[in-house]
């Protein structure tokens, strides 16, 4: 009898301690993979300084995911969000230095926040940078909508097929060289386009070169853990409809604390319990009584 | 299945048997055009008229949810209360198996009934939730593991947990169908599955919690804080007890003719064990928010509409009903016992629909309200689980513990054969 359930202990335990183990090793390949070829990985970066407002972008981005046409004529002083049907909005701004034009869409972050909380690995990170969401593995949780914190994941509520809709900084074209279409098809170089530690230069060297013009801050450089997509502008981010409260560290490590108990809790419990049970066995006969 | 052919003739003719067993079972018992049962089938075909529409229409068709608001009523309620309304079966496993507090094995089946049902239907809902419910597949067997998702690790738990749970009822199946031997194997693999289970609990009702660490900057700052998991966990255990506890006067006075002489001897005293556990942790968990609130330093937004909302939770419905449940058992009054457990519901219902739903993007101008649709279905997925609690407990041996005597008393014959 002793023998049997000291065996059946260990089992347990080892068992536990295998399953706890394998969940450990892959929770920590979950969001640092891609650390390493940060430097490397593409960008993007915005000047709104030299945006015109003149929405071609938002026209190219359509035309090279095949959306909607995006409106002829906006509503001027209502900013718009991004949609399920247009990845790419631009916005203009009444501020204290004049109008402002901010282009919004993915920030395709280093450690994103939706590919970790993604259970099906529908949303990723590639290797060269951008974020993509493949429609085969989702299942239409919407649970990386909730924690994305520039909430850009759209989701398609009036289909039966329902897809996430976010910009993907055209993948596909960056396979075969190319730019993204946005940045293509801007007529007043307000974006370019590089590996992120060329396009952090470009970023600082602008700044350096006419301090006056320009805050000192690049939006993106530490924002959520870093951004694949970099902003300059004129005045403060707060006023361009950024949210600047964000966490300077990247959101998936706010849930690693609790991913890497899961492998002990796995492991300790049960032949705690197991013992704890054992243990007061004996109570049985006298509690009886009570 | 071998236990089956050694037990009769032939297989087949044990199927034959065990079918025409099962649909004599399947008869409804009793009057069927009780009130109860005229609102709740009206409820269900409304609720499948609406389902029918949300998966040809799509979810936007009756549900308020937005792209600002991913998750509304059928998560916020149906899965995250509704898993911690269930959280009674795993303390309770723990107190009658790792604690050995034989007093409360009369409760245990009906609990864990109650909890298994809760996880198919509560956490089944969330498949009423998905928008692409067919790739669900996809993480389940493994082509795409989604690991560093605490959602991936909440899902796989449900799936586990509930067979831990079907396990630890399966011996009340087993006595039901009249297969000796199949239950005495089951009731071997209680401990296993009551320990593994308890283990699983542990880990997704904090989960539960944990679900919302990235959507920091989204909850209002009263409600968020990195301990969320740990409070989850926590109230979980008060909230599935007064759910043991509302849901046992109920039961009592329902279904009165199935309850065991055990039961009805002891169920007071073990209503005001459960109150005592009740008020012990509620205190903990007071004590856990006051210390979050404080070292948060969240004084600033006591003075706003928000911070009143968050003191009527934790006074109302955390301090309040501790008073309720310390001088119930003190004057043995089971009455004030049962107002302390239907407090504490509420309070787990505000609570995980503050987090959830109410003080989700606080900041927002237009706030999201459920569909009457919503809110049909919910109803609907409640209503269907009373319906099938309701048939399993006018047949099955759960609130008659008298199997525990005959447990003791077969398996002393064993350890004396053994012994010999
Ligand atoms: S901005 Fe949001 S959607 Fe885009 S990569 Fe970051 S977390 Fe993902
Ligand atoms: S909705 Fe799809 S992409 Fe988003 S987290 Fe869920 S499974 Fe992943």
């Amino acid at each position: 009898m002793r023998r049997r359930s000291a065996v059946k202990t260990l089992a347990l335990a080892a068992g536990s301690t295998l399953a706890g183990r394998n969940l450990a090793q892959a929770s920590t390949s979950g969001g640092e993979e891609n650390l390493a070829s940060t430097a490397e990985s593409a960008a993007i970066l915005i000047d709104t300084t030299k945006c015109m407002g003149c929405r071609m972008c938002e026209r190219a981005c359509a035309e090279a995911n095949g959306l909607p046409e995006p409106p002829k004529s906006v509503e001027p002083g209502v900013p718009r969000d991004t949609t399920e049907g247009q990845w790419t909005v631009v916005n203009r701004y009444e501020t204290e230095g004049g109008p402002v034009n901010v282009k919004r869409q993915c920030m395709h972050c280093l450690q994103p926040a939706c590919a970790s909380a993604c259970l099906t690995r529908a949303m990723v990170k590639t290797d060269d940078g951008p974020v993509i969401w493949r429609g085969d593995k989702c299942m239409g949780c919407r649970f990386c909508m909730l924690s994305c914190p520039f909430d850009v994941p759209k989701f398609e509520y009036h289909s039966a097929n329902p897809r996430i809709q976010k910009c993907r900084m055209c993948f596909d074209l960056l396979q075969e060289g190319e730019s993204p279409a946005c940045v293509s098809g801007c007529p007043a170089n307000a974006t370019a386009f590089g590996t992120r530690t060329e396009m952090l230069d470009l970023a600082w060297s602008r700044v350096y070169a006419e301090p006056d013009k320009y805050v000192h801050h690049v939006y993106g450089e530490h924002e959520a853990g870093g951004t694949g997509v970099l902003y300059l502008a004129s005045v403060p981010f707060d006023q361009l409809g950024f949210r600047t409260d964000l966490s300077l560290q990247a959101y998936p490590t706010f849930t690693r604390e609790f991913l890497y108990s899961v492998p002990f809790i796995l492991t300790m419990f049960p032949p705690f319990l197991l013992a704890v049970s054992k243990a007061t066995a004996g109570n049985r006969q006298e509690e009886g009584e009570d | 299945m071998a236990t089956v052919t050694a037990d009769t003739p032939g297989f087949w003719n044990g199927t034959r048997r065990f079918g025409r067993f099962l649909a004599s079972e399947m008869k409804p018992r009793g009057r069927i055009l009780t009130p109860f049962n005229v609102i709740t089938i009206v409820i269900m075909a409304v609720a499948a008229v609406i389902l029918f529409i949300r998966f040809t229409q799509g979810l936007g068709a009756v549900t308020n949810l937005s792209q600002d608001v991913p998750w509304g009523l059928w998560i916020g309620f149906d899965v995250i209360t509704g898993v911690a309304f269930a959280g009674g079966a795993y303390v309770l496993c723990f107190m009658v198996y790792i604690l050995n507090q034989e007093k409360y094995q009369p409760i245990v089946r009906v609990t864990v009934l109650n909890g298994f049902l809760a996880y198919v239907f509560y956490a089944g809902a969330l498949l009423l939730d998905l928008g692409r419910p067919w790739n669900v597949i996809n993480p389940i067997i493994g082509n795409s593991f989604g690991v560093s998702s605490v959602l991936f690790l909440v899902a796989w738990h449900f799936l586990l947990y509930m067979t831990a749970e079907l396990l630890e009822f399966a011996p009340a199946i087993a006595e039901w169908a009249g297969w000796p031997r199949l239950r005495r194997w089951l009731n071997r693999l209680t401990l296993g599955a009551v320990i593994f289970g308890i283990t699983l609990s542990t880990l997704h009702q904090s989960g539960l919690g944990a679900l919302y660490m990235m959507a920091r900057d989204k909850v209002h700052p009263l409600w968020y804080s990195e301990f969320i998991p740990i409070m989850f966990f926590v109230s979980s255990i008060f909230a599935g007890l007064s759910m043991v506890i509302f849901e046992g006067s109920i039961t009592h006075r329902v279904f009165h003719h199935r309850v065991g002489e055990d039961l009805e001897r002891s169920h007071a005293s073990i209503v005001r064990g459960l109150a005592r556990i009740c008020a012990g942790t509620l205190f903990v968990y007071l004590f856990l928010q006051v210390l979050v609130f404080v070292h948060g330093q969240k004084w600033e937004y006591l003075a706003t509409g928000w911070g009143a909302w968050y003191l009527l939770e934790m006074v109302g419905f955390v301090l309040v009903p501790i008073g309720f449940f310390l001088y119930g058992v003190a004057k043995k009054r089971p009455r004030l016992i049962g107002t302390g457990a239907v407090l504490t519901l509420i309070g787990i219902v505000l609570n995980r629909l503050n987090i959830s739903v109410i003080a989700f993007k606080w900041y927002l101008p237009v706030r999201y309200v459920p569909t009457w649709q919503e809110i049909v279905v919910t109803l609907a997925v409640l209503s269907a689980e009373i319906w099938v609690f309701r048939w399993v407990v006018n047949r099955m041996p759960v609130l008659d513990s008298s199997h525990v005597r005959a447990e003791v008393v077969e398996e002393a014959e064993h350890a004396a054969a053994s012994a010999a």
